[in-house]
């Protein structure tokens, strides 16, 4: 009985107590109940060495390099490296593009990887020691991030190569000028920092001992046999393969090219060795491939790039023969299955040495002689956890099937450093399924003003065609936080806000710390905080009545 | 541009709040401790702009004002859905008499306020286009005449929807009510009447007039905040898509306020003394077409037998809005689609 009753017969409408909304339960309307989802973003979908991009990029929003550097490291011993060689799948698969310009993630990483370098991050390795001892063989960036993500998982890691120093091909064949050495010697010491056992100068030849003597071993030994084509050729031609002339300058010989030189092949190494042939003096070089610009296996931003130092280009052409001082040419055409046929058009190009870059081969004789390690199309067949036929022997990078590129070689290692991980401890590799990809078409990209990328700084093109200093400059801090802040957060809540603001019914409870909760007595399931989300990660889901 | 955006965050942001920015920053909406003026448990439709709008405006005059506001309502949708009898769910002082005269009973609020001596205490009125634009014009004219220290503000919807959704003075040409249905040559309501409020309480001189939707949060928010820097009457014009009476889909209720503002149909704009001082460009130009297609109330210009015809003279409408309010930055985006 409310209170105006009590004071004698007044009119029913008037006797009732002022109640507030909050009885009515308006959530027994709702036919759809909004859920927040995460979503896989492009990004890192795409990405080769599996970092959570969107992750890190969301801590150097708020300027937390530190922790966004060690969420790279728990996939990627290699920022500072990344951020220079990669080929960023990332920004091609990023969904900022569609709306200005793809984020320059690429630039927001070594920023990081350069900031950890001056700061002197390191990684502690916290697990306790197993007592395993995992053999490496090849100090390249598939050996190395399996040796890091080993020892961090508490196994002896002891890593062998027949090099003078560790790197592999981050060092025997990117140029300086794409990865300057400081920045190799850097991130490989911080491995070695964490007690690995680095053995350079240490060739393994008898797998069967190596086997014997650990509990797990890794191949890892790349791809550094330049292969070879059979061209006539005079006797005073001057026929060398990219590979030696890369590697070989590493070691501080200077390789004879002469002022004029043609690179024979279309890759990114073509473009390696042309470009430096320039830096060395080279007047003219030139780059032979058979096909078109658009066919090139070479990146575009190398193939840029090159043209911009004055490297020429021959497309649609095959060397025919080559003499002292000149080449000859046949110039190609594509037929309908875009495969290159010979014209019998020749051509005469004057060329003082010409350097084949026509592909690499893995120098496989370390396992020829075990019967249970498949090998086919020059590479070891591996299966999906990395572990060739033979038990416990696990292999990666370029001598497996794979696209050949850095950032894949030391996704390998990650991979495979689970895989030995769980073949150690005699479990299997449980992984998490994966998230439903975070598209464009998700987004509300209204909420997201203009803001085209950061270019990076480049050298000035006389440096650049004179000596190996490096092109692309980094960024600094506030670009770096401009460029980090132009992320979309595809697929997964950002804290913005709007889903809190756009309810009618004020049925989306802030619980800070970037969590909301939906109020079910009340949210009507009108579905506006999952239109307005403006990155995709609230969904509707239909009611269970 | 009517104010500068906050561009910061995620690289300038048109979103409510975010994480990197300073709570002063934030909208008032994207604040927990905002006041819910409009609370939880009304009977809106899912889904309701008018809900949203009158929660987004109240709120923001809450903090303008350090709580101390009144708030006076037309009949209509907004006071029938939030307080069916013994229940409300204002969450702030709210008074309401009649249909048509809420501007007056706002006027004597703040005259009574003034005689107790408490002109701290702010008074707003507000109602539907039907409250206002039609049934409430003569005392709203009158309060506006008399410069009564009142913020009115208006959710327009375009119709009377709580009743059954039949055509006001604010209903657009052509679209369908239960009383202009999509019959004849000329379908909807007809072309040539209705009357623009916000333009009609420019004339009569008073110290502000705006117009706002519930698209832009940031804008709706300076523009009531704005509006209680100024002592007189003063005027929002509030666009409030009503998924019922425009027969959208619930979830569209921000998309559709939005479109009417990138096609033109709806220029967003701040007057003081009669004067236009600032005009909400558009972003993406869009064809009037795209606002008007998912819309049922305008069904019947689009299927088998679209009405381009119709649809041209909507077209001209929004260009001539283009036109005499300059909604378009020459460095803007051309009309797309």
């Amino acid at each position: 009985m409310s209170e105006a009753s009590k004071h004698g017969p007044l009119p029913f409408a008037i006797t009732l107590d002022v109640g507030s909304s909050l009885a009515n339960k308006t959530g027994s309307w709702r036919t759809e109940v909004p859920a927040y989802v995460d979503r896989l973003p492009p990004c890192n979908d795409a990405c080769p060495a599996g970092e959570n991009i969107q992750q890190w990029l969301h801590h150097a929003e708020e300027a937390g390099y530190e922790a966004a550097w060690r969420q790279i490291m728990a996939d990627n011993p290699f920022p500072a490296i990344m951020g220079r060689v990669c080929y960023r799948p990332c920004e091609t698969a990023c969904n900022r593009a569609t709306l200005d310009e793809a984020v320059g993630i690429n630039s927001v990483e070594r920023f990081l990887g350069d900031e950890a370098i001056k700061q002197g991050w390191t990684v502690p390795v916290e697990a306790e020691p197993t007592g395993k001892q995992v053999l490496v063989v090849g100090a390249g960036p598939s050996g190395l991030a399996v040796a890091y993500h080993l020892t961090l998982l508490g196994h002896q890691v002891t890593v062998r190569d027949s090099c003078p120093e560790a790197g592999g091909m981050m060092r025997y064949g990117i140029p300086a000028y794409r990865l300057p050495r400081d920045v190799v010697d850097a991130e490989v010491q911080r491995i070695v920092d964490l007690g690995v056992r680095l053995e350079l100068g240490t060739t393994v030849t008898d797998l069967e001992v190596a086997l014997s003597s650990f509990d797990a071993v890794f191949l890892a030994v790349g791809a550094h046999v330049g292969r070879r084509a059979d061209i006539p050729a005079g006797d005073s031609a001057h026929i060398l393969d990219a590979v030696s002339v890369l590697a070989g300058l590493e070691e501080g010989e200077q390789p004879l090219l002469g002022r004029r030189v043609a690179v024979y092949g279309g890759g990114n190494t073509a473009l390696d060795v042309a470009r430096t042939a320039r830096r060395l003096g080279a007047t003219d070089a030139v780059v032979v491939y058979r096909r078109t610009r658009d066919r090139m296996p070479a990146h575009d931003l190398e193939v840029k790039e090159a043209l911009e130092e004055g490297i020429r280009m021959r497309w649609l052409s095959t060397i025919a023969y080559a003499g002292a001082g000149q080449i000859k040419i046949e110039k190609m055409k594509l037929d309908e299955t875009g495969f290159p046929q010979p014209t019998g058009e020749f051509e005469e190009l004057a060329a003082d040495s010409v350097v084949l870059a026509l592909g690499q081969l893995s120098d496989l004789t370390l396992v020829e002689n075990l019967e249970d390690v498949t090998i086919a199309d020059g590479v070891v067949q591996v299966g999906k956890d990395l572990m060739t036929g033979h038990p416990g022997l696990f292999a990666g990078g370029d001598m497996v099937p794979s696209d050949r590129t850095v950032t894949v070689a030391i996704g390998h290692g990650k991979k495979a450093a689970r895989s030995i991980d769980a073949w150690l401890r005699g479990t299997a590799d449980e992984r998490a399924a994966r998230h439903e990809l975070a598209t464009y078409d998700r987004l509300n990209t209204w909420y997201y003003a203009d803001a085209p990328a950061t270019v990076r700084p480049r050298l000035d093109l006389a440096r650049r065609i004179t000596t190996f200093d490096e092109v692309t400059g980094g960024l600094d801090a506030s670009t770096a936080l401009f460029e980090a802040r132009r992320c979309l957060s595809c697929g997964n809540c950002l804290e913005c806000d709007n889903c809190f603001s756009v309810c009618p019914d004020n049925a989306v409870i802030k619980l800070g710390q970037g969590r909301y909760e939906i109020d079910l007595d009340f949210c009507k399931g009108c579905g506006l905080c999952a239109a307005e989300c403006p990155s995709g990660a609230i969904e509707m889901f239909p009611e269970r009545l | 541009m009517t104010q500068q955006r906050v561009r910061f965050y995620q690289i300038g942001s048109y979103a409510a709040g975010n994480r990197l920015l300073d709570p002063d920053q934030g909208s008032v909406q994207a604040d927990a401790q905002r006041t819910n003026s409009l609370n939880s448990g009304h009977r809106a439709c899912q889904g309701c702009g008018e809900a949203l709008g009158a929660r987004y405006a109240l709120d923001a005059v809450m903090r303008a004002t350090g709580n101390q506001m009144v708030a006076v309502n037309a009949t209509g949708c907004l006071e029938v859905f939030s307080t069916p009898y013994p229940e409300t769910a204002w969450q702030v002082p709210w008074l309401h008499s009649l249909f048509g005269n809420a501007p007056a009973v706002a006027t004597g609020v703040a005259a009574a306020l003034k005689a107790k001596g408490r002109t701290g205490v702010r008074v707003v009125g507000q109602g539907g286009d039907g409250g206002t634009v039609d049934i409430g014009l003569a005392c709203l004219s009158g309060m506006f005449e008399r410069n009564d220290d009142v913020l009115y503000i208006c959710y327009d919807n375009g119709g009377y929807m709580n009743t059954g959704v039949q055509r006001s003075g604010a209903t657009p040409h052509a679209a369908a009510t239960t009383t202009t249905p999509a019959v004849g040559p000329e379908p909807g309501n007809n072309f040539g009447q209705g009357k623009s409020l916000p333009l009609i309480a420019m004339a009569h001189r008073i110290p502000y007039v705006a117009t706002a939707t519930v698209a832009d949060l940031r804008d709706l928010e300076y523009k009531a905040k704005r509006a209680m820097e100024f002592r007189g009457a003063r005027y929002l014009h509030v666009l409030v898509p009503c998924p019922l009476g425009w027969r959208t889909a619930s979830n569209q209720t921000i998309q559709i306020a939005r479109l009417a503002t990138e096609t033109g149909i709806f220029p967003v704009f701040e007057a003081e003394d009669g004067e236009v001082v600032g005009v909400s460009k558009i972003r993406r130009r869009r064809p009037v077409s795209d606002y008007l297609e998912p819309q049922g109330r305008y069904a019947h210009l689009f299927g088998a037998a679209p009405r381009e015809d119709v649809i041209a003279r909507i077209q001209a409408e929004a260009d001539r809005n283009v036109r005499s309010f300059g909604l378009v930055d020459p460095r803007c985006r051309s009309m797309e689609g």
